[in-house]
């Protein structure tokens, strides 16, 4: 199987080398490089600047039917009766459908299969769909469902950590074996805890706690099926996993999945909020094949809202022993997740909370127990950064007290205790590249923080945070042999060049990226080359836009099936010329002589001389994690990475002394990214992290109450303006990873961790006080501020009780 | 046990319809815009909004819609030259006016000097705020073709993006107008 050096495009690089060296047309590139590396408009933004891009709202087919979802009104209930006999009484109602017809349990994670499309039997959150309506046109659905009748009988809501934790509240999942509403626990040792701890100067024990928040994508998930005459299904949806709802929904609609094509138009965002299968997906589909037309089902912003598989609220208990010097001799993570009513990404979620915290410093004992638990709110999941958010919050936070205790400089401090490049960590994972010192460095000139760190006025402040990210799952969630991403490249014989590949464009560029990658392979511009992805008849098998695998794996496999299809070129090109196939560089549409560019023959010539000799030019590659990634232990799937991306952040702020206000005035954000396939598009992204981190560290939360959401839309849920957002500088640090396509990494997800504790920072640096839970509200300030260091505010009724089983 | 919820779900969260009790569509009417500089009769019911005839009676899908509550600014289009929110605007409103969407920036296969800068400065990633930023720009740029950073975002305060952190933003709508200024000075 694939091994780390089969990705190294060792010819490539040398045939590019050379070409750089020798060849005019180079002469003036980065290395050689004639697409890489320069920041070029994405391919995929004509569309979207025209109005042309097609997103899941946006189609409609012929005699499209329109369907709307009943939501509980309860966050927690028996169904005794669902009486639906009025609504197909209605004009214009052609089908309604309860949970009855669409018995299978599902879920993203085969850990946890607790899901199904309508609720049957039991409501477990205000918002859970209960059934669902066809009609001519989406006003009349939304009048059907008035006419559905059920009845409730209450049960008590479990609506908070300690009340999951407790014996005596009803369980939300009766299947569960567990004395209360515990889903998943976690416990995890490495190296010597014991002696860490006792050879410690100095403990440090601190409790945090996160708020959950939403990814609030500026695209409403939608929906569109069609059920053909010849039995087979296309479900066209804002998913950035296609893949994994081809697979459920097959299972789901009792079908085999060669019957179902998935398609991932455009998405309008996503931050993991799209990442598995909705129940309206599931609907539309059924609708269709029910009623014989076509069906969208289009969410609202409230709905958008319950659907959510956002950020988990988080409380944890972070305890560092470390040496006078600061030198870290053990640390112990507690986490205990507030999950929401169904599983999602939940198993996962836990294991992050966890797995990589030691990944950003040495760390030479470790202890990890972290606990999931159901409460009835909308499911918790994945949101940019999973799992490992807000632990990096809790552990950036603690360290910054430890360097100010020991009084040592927080940026020195950092850098001393970094990781080290091709390292592994006590929990087994393997690091590769590593740009973190070298981020922390950037940050920390670029804005003075050594003259301004606890020297600025009371009211203003610096502070500084680091962290990792990972470039793909080392493993996948159906765990099998197969490739975690696939592509296929196809050169046509008018010299145009097009790229096959699963993934799902959800903004981050994952179309420009192949785009690039394939066209520094060919030697061709950038908008010469198409890409047609995220479907899953048309393209190869790409596990999702998720975990920032993206660039990596996907950008793996695009490499090497051009790479394939450059050697069939190579080989008719070398003919031409009259010289050996190695001795072809490929650029400016164009195939030279390395020895001597002016000897060159046309891209156009060669693709037509290639295909008379060989037939269709199409190369395939595909990419498979090395194995070497982890350790051997129950839950050592999760954490792994092929590489690691790591960032610094700091963070000035000014906080007005009277009413508790945070306004940060500039956040600088070093990413080590590996190679920038494409610096703008890199910026983008740490500019965007950097802004939604802000988000969270301020003002962004999914909070309830009486089981209801407080703010399901986006003028109550706060999201920052462009007035909020302050100046935002992006440095971009490069590492030239060895396994990565060209050197490149992540920059999707990695920048927006360390902005939260940088913020949280820089507050206590201005005001002498820590507030530990987010977001930092004003009102938070101001009790820090009376108070100075009063510890957690939401934790102030002490920590939850231990779930049983922790030991 | 069969009760009323003291929050009907159903019914807040679809703007106008939330205020009708079974209600049913009026009958269509024929009204007469300019659009992108075409005129235009469609007909369409009454209660629907500019976004909605706008989207599913005349098929220019190039306007998003991110709430339908006046909350992000996506359904941004300029009626008689002023931005609106095309989601809180009854089409009925704006019979005889002239009405401009993202379909209409680009002129005879020419793209707008804003829709240039926004591709050339990576300011649409997903691109569905992209429609709405590029109106209330334009907007801006036809009263203040040499706009500060400020007035840029004053004008830009009532659009959300999730993507950008709005810097790239900035910067397009900057350089766009540094383009028209000069083109207009040339």
């Amino acid at each position: 199987m694939p091994d780390a050096p089969r990705h190294v495009s060792t010819a490539t690089n040398a045939d590019i080398e050379a070409a750089g060296t020798t060849a005019s047309v180079n002469a003036k590139e980065p290395e050689g490089f004639s697409v890489v590396g320069k920041a070029l408009p994405r391919i995929d933004s004509y569309a979207k600047v025209t109005g042309a891009a097609m997103y899941a709202d946006d189609i409609a087919l012929p005699r499209m039917l329109f369907g709307r979802l009943l939501r509980s009104t309860h966050a927690h209930a028996r169904i005794t009766r669902i009486d639906c006999r009025a609504v197909l009484g209605l004009p214009g109602v052609v089908a309604v459908a309860t949970g009855e017809e669409l018995p299978m349990r599902y879920g993203i994670l085969p850990s946890s299969p607790d899901e199904m499309v309508f609720a049957v039997d039991k409501v477990r959150y205000v918002g859970e769909p209960i059934a669902a309506v066809v009609a001519v046109d989406e006003l009349t659905a939304e009048q059907a469902l008035k006419l559905i009748e059920v009845d409730y009988e209450p049960l008590a809501p479990v609506m908070t950590i300690e009340d999951a934790l407790r014996e005596d509240l009803p369980k939300l999942h009766v299947e569960s074996r567990k004395p209360n509403n515990v889903h998943k626990e976690v416990h995890l040792a490495f190296g010597d805890m014991e002696a860490g701890f006792a050879a410690a100067d100095r403990i440090f024990e601190d409790e945090f706690f996160y708020e959950g928040n939403n990814h609030a994508a500026m695209e409403q998930h939608a929906a569109v099926a069609e059920y053909g005459g010849d039995g087979k299904f296309t479900i066209w949806t804002s998913s950035q996993t296609p893949h994994y709802l081809h697979r459920i929904a097959a299972a789901v609609l009792g079908i085999p999945a060669s019957n179902l094509r998935v398609i991932a138009p455009m998405i309008g965002g996503g931050f993991g909020g799209k990442t598995e299968p909705f129940q309206h997906e599931l609907a539309a589909a059924h609708f269709a094949r029910k009623t014989g037309r076509p069906v969208k089902f289009a969410l609202t912003r409230e709905e958008v809202f319950y659907a959510h598989r956002g950020r988990h609220p988080m409380k944890m208990k972070i305890r560092t022993g470390v040496k006078n010097d600061g030198t870290i001799t053990a640390s112990h993570v507690q986490t205990w997740l507030d999950g929401g009513a169904y599983g999602s990404y939940g198993v996962a979620t836990t294991y992050y909370s966890g797995a990589l915290t030691p990944v950003t410093y040495k760390i030479p004992a470790y202890a990890f127990d972290g606990c999931r638990v159901y409460t009835n709110k909308p499911p918790c999941g994945p949101k940019r950064g999973h799992g490992t958010t807000q632990p990096r919050f809790g552990f950036e936070c603690q360290l910054d007290k430890i360097a100010d205790a020991l009084g040592l400089d927080a940026a020195e401090y950092r850098t001393r205790i970094a990781v080290d490049p091709y390292s592994r960590t006590v929990n087994y994972l393997r690091i590769t590249s590593c740009g973190l010192r070298e981020c922390i460095d950037a940050a920390v000139q670029r804005t003075d923080y050594r003259k301004k760190h606890g020297k600025l006025p009371r009211g203003r402040g610096i502070g500084l945070a680091a962290s990792t990210y990972l470039c793909g799952a080392g493993l996948p969630i159906y765990w099998n042999p197969m490739p975690h991403s696939g592509a296929m490249v196809k050169v046509d014989r008018g010299g145009g060049v097009t790229v096959y590949c699963g993934v799902s464009e959800c903004g981050q560029g994952s179309q420009h990226m192949l785009a690039v990658i394939v066209a520094e392979t060919l030697g061709v511009d950038v908008m010469d080359v198409r890409v047609c992805a995220g479907d899953t008849d048309l393209t190869p098998v790409d596990l999702g836009s998720y975990s920032s695998r993206v660039t990596f794996m996907a950008g793996n496999a695009a490499h090497d099936a051009a790479e394939a299809v450059r050697r069939d070129m190579a080989e008719a090109a070398a003919q031409m010329l009259g010289i050996a196939p190695e001795q072809c560089g490929f650029a400016n549409r164009r195939v030279f002589d390395v020895a001597k560019p002016d000897h060159y023959t046309t891209f156009l010539e060669v693709a037509q001389a290639a295909e008379a000799r060989f037939g269709t030019l199409v190369g395939v590659g595909s990419y498979t994690p090395p194995e070497n990634l982890h350790g051997d232990f129950k839950g050592s799937g999760v954490g792994p990475s092929p590489a690691y991306s790591f960032s610094a952040c700091i963070a000035e702020v000014e906080v007005d002394l009277e009413t508790g206000e945070v306004h940060v005035e500039k956040i600088t954000l070093a990413h080590d990214c590996g190679r920038a396939l494409n610096p703008d598009s890199v910026e983008g992204q740490i500019e965007g992290s950097a802004y939604m981190g802000l988000g969270e560290a301020l003002m962004e939360e999914s909070s309830f109450r009486g089981g209801l959401h407080k703010m399901p839309n986006l003028l109550d849920y706060k999201t920052p303006t462009i007035l909020d957002t302050p100046e935002i500088e992006a440095i971009i640090i490069e590492t030239d990873d060895k396994e990565g396509p060209f050197g490149a990494k992540e920059a999707g997800e990695g920048p927006l961790n360390p902005v939260i504790p940088a913020i949280a920072n820089a507050l206590a640096d201005a005001i002498g006080a820590r507030v530990y839970s987010t977001p930092i509200t004003a009102e938070k300030v101001l009790k820090a501020l009376e108070g100075a260091d009063s510890g957690a505010l939401r934790l102030r009724h002490g920590s939850p009780a231990r779930a049983e089983a922790i030991q | 046990m069969r009760e009323k919820s003291p929050y009907d779900l159903r019914a807040s969260a679809r703007g106008i319809y939330g205020f009708f009790e079974m209600m049913t569509a009026p009958p269509k009417i024929l009204a007469k815009f300019r659009l992108n500089g075409d005129e235009i009769e469609c007909a369409f019911h009454p209660n629907k909004t500019l976004l909605e005839v706008l989207r599913e009676d005349l098929g220019l899908t190039g306007t998003k819609h991110g709430c339908e509550m006046g909350h992000c600014g996506a359904c941004t289009v300029l009626v008689a030259g002023e931005p609106v929110l095309s989601c809180l605007t009854l089409a009925l409103e704006c019979e005889g006016s002239e009405i401009e969407t993202v379909e209409g920036l680009a002129r005879g296969g020419n793209l707008h000097p804003l829709q240039h800068a926004f591709t050339t400065c990576g300011a649409a990633q997903c691109g569905y705020c992209t429609p709405g930023f590029l109106l209330s720009a334009a907007a801006l740029l036809q009263v203040n073709d040499q706009p500060s950073n400020a007035e840029i975002k004053e004008a830009l305060a009532g659009n959300l993006c999730r993507c950008t952190g709005y810097t790239k933003i900035i910067e397009a709508v900057a350089l766009a107008a540094e383009r028209m200024h000069e083109s207009s000075d040339a």
